[in-house]
């Protein structure tokens, strides 16, 4: 095929200014995903090593390292991930489950609303921190008072992500589907749930992050292992190494948590990634 | 008349837009859309096969074809919303589209939603322009309020507000029910006649083709199978015969036998 020239009189005429957004390449966005955290730990390398940064400030990254060695030797870092997992596992289930009933109860129906959300919106005013002391007068200090701390702490993001996730499904399809018999726990689990499931994994991470300072929290009393217990060990001790050991491990937690949600979402939701503006 | 319309047609396809082909078309001087070449694929599937395609200023324009043919695809790149794999494509600085869809920001009444973007000093062409639409004193209205006959008609006065060279226009009244098409299809004509930019329309409906167009294109295929000049004074009238020719010629090209003969 020969291309015809453009004809003289198209005169004052441009090729289309691209609107889309460009898209970039797989390995490079992961890589630009590293830039700034590298970048911090490299402040913190050179600072630390020129003597910028004094020792009883920040613990230098050998020192944090040495003090990692120190806990995987002993066997207690894996002793205390188990631990505070375990309750924060516990926890989450309990809460972000009630969470969830209890936002698709007041997003779907008028009186689950009435009824539930006005005391969802004043127990969410109420930081679970404060309810510590009372817990503890109820359940003692052993693993119930951690479990129920955490629960409840997790129980608000996923109530409110929810009930916000449910009242953004299409009501058309909602209606449809009710013209299609379906109702209640049916019209929830067919209709309802599949298509808040972007808000409601929002709420897990919120959950997840929750739990950890729900663990600091609850391992402060009557706990001998646990990453809040290591919290405690190391203000009491004023172990700089140790403190920001611990910051390291609860920031190496959140990665695993978005790592672990982002898996879940590209499972659980096939049909993201194929919208396209058409 | 079918059978010359048809080699006529065959005649013509392969020069697609050349100068002399407009002889009768509305001359407002110079071309408002030049195309060469243009190739897009969607993976294994080549929606733009390589065509070419000049539209005069003035020019109303409308694309037919079956589904997936790439009408949609061609009235993209036109607009920048999507990048040509191969060719080159012209236009004018000043374009607008009015989708299927009004694509009103709900949360901004309806005169915010047709100075989107423009400066203050354009609240009173943007009044005008509601006023054009049939639309005056909707102006603190928000879209929800809307019929959809009268969101498009929104998205049509915030497209006219621009003062487009090229307006293009994708399945703007296919969401429409019949009357209110039919009432969009003659403001369009009107709106069009009185402001003259190039037209691109692209649309599934043979009938509003023939009744608003100076010219038809059909892209099946990835080519132009169809060029043709709708030869028909204005108003036009479905029940002539010229325009029941035209209809079947259209019908018959996109492979609607039945309905065509």
């Amino acid at each position: 095929m020969t291309l015809q020239a453009v004809r003289p009189d198209a005169v004052g005429l441009e090729p289309p200014e691209y609107l889309g957004s460009a898209g970039r390449s797989r390995a490079l966005s992961i890589g630009l995903r590293f830039v700034v955290p590298f970048l911090l730990l490299a402040v913190w390398w050179y600072g630390s090593s020129s003597g910028r940064i004094p020792a009883d400030v920040l613990a230098s990254p050998g020192a944090v390292v040495g003090a990692l060695r120190e806990l995987i030797a002993t066997g207690q870092l894996g002793d205390f991930l188990l631990a505070s997992g375990r309750r924060a596992g516990l926890g989450v289930l309990v809460g972000a489950g009630a969470g969830l009933l209890l936002g698709v109860a007041s997003g779907l129906s008028a009186l689950g609303e009435e009824l539930i959300d006005p005391v969802m919106q004043m127990k969410r005013a109420v930081p679970f921190l404060a309810l510590v002391p009372l817990f503890i007068s109820w359940f003692g200090v052993g693993e119930t008072f951690k479990i129920v701390l955490i629960a409840v702490a997790a129980t608000a993001p996923m109530y409110a992500y929810t009930y916000l996730g449910v009242r953004g499904v299409d009501r058309k399809v909602v209606e449809a589907a009710r013209g299609f018999g379906l109702t209640g726990i049916r019209l929830a689990v067919a209709v309802v749930l599949p298509s808040a499931l972007p808000n409601i994994l929002m709420a897990l991470r919120i959950c997840l992050s929750v739990s950890l300072t729900g663990l600091i929290a609850a391992e402060q009393i009557g706990a001998t292992e646990g990453i809040g217990y290591l919290v405690t060990l190391a203000q009491q001790y004023y172990r700089s190494d140790y403190m920001v050991l611990c910051i390291a491990i609860y920031a190496l937690l959140g990665l695993t948590f978005d790592l672990l949600i982002r898996g879940v979402e590209r499972l659980a939701m096939p049909w993201h990634g194929h919208v396209a503006a058409r | 008349m079918n059978d010359t319309r048809t080699e006529a047609v065959e005649d013509s396809a392969p020069n697609a837009g050349t100068p002399d082909l407009n002889v009768n078309g509305p001359t407002v001087n110079g071309l408002a859309v030049s195309i060469r070449g243009l190739r897009k694929s969607f993976g294994p599937k080549s929606v733009l096969a390589g065509i070419d395609l000049d539209i005069e200023r003035g020019e109303f324009l409308a694309l037919l074809g079956p589904s997936g043919t790439g009408k949609t695809t061609l009235l993209r790149i036109l607009a920048g919303l999507e990048r040509q794999d191969e060719g080159t494509v012209l236009v004018p600085p000043r374009r607008t589209t009015v989708y299927q869809e009004p694509r009103l920001v709900q949360a901004r009444r309806v005169l915010a939603n047709v100075t989107l973007g423009l400066p203050r000093s354009a609240r009173a062409a943007a009044l005008r322009a509601l006023a054009e639409v049939g639309l005056e004193g909707y102006g603190r209205a928000w879209p929800a309020t809307l019929s959809g006959g009268e969101a498009q008609r929104v998205a049509l006065a915030r497209a006219l507000v621009r003062d487009p060279e090229v307006l293009l226009l994708d399945e703007p009244f296919a969401a429409l029910d019949a009357l209110t098409r039919l009432q969009m299809q003659e403001l369009v004509a009107e709106l069009c006649a009185r402001h003259r930019p190039a037209v691109v329309l692209v649309t599934h409906d043979v009938e509003e083709a023939v009744r608003l167009a100076d010219r038809v294109l059909v892209l099946r295929d990835g080519e132009f199978v169809v060029d043709e000049r709708i030869d028909l004074p204005s108003p036009r009238d479905r029940n002539d015969p010229a325009f029941v020719a035209y209809r079947r010629l259209f019908l018959s090209r996109l492979g609607v036998a039945a309905a065509a003969h």
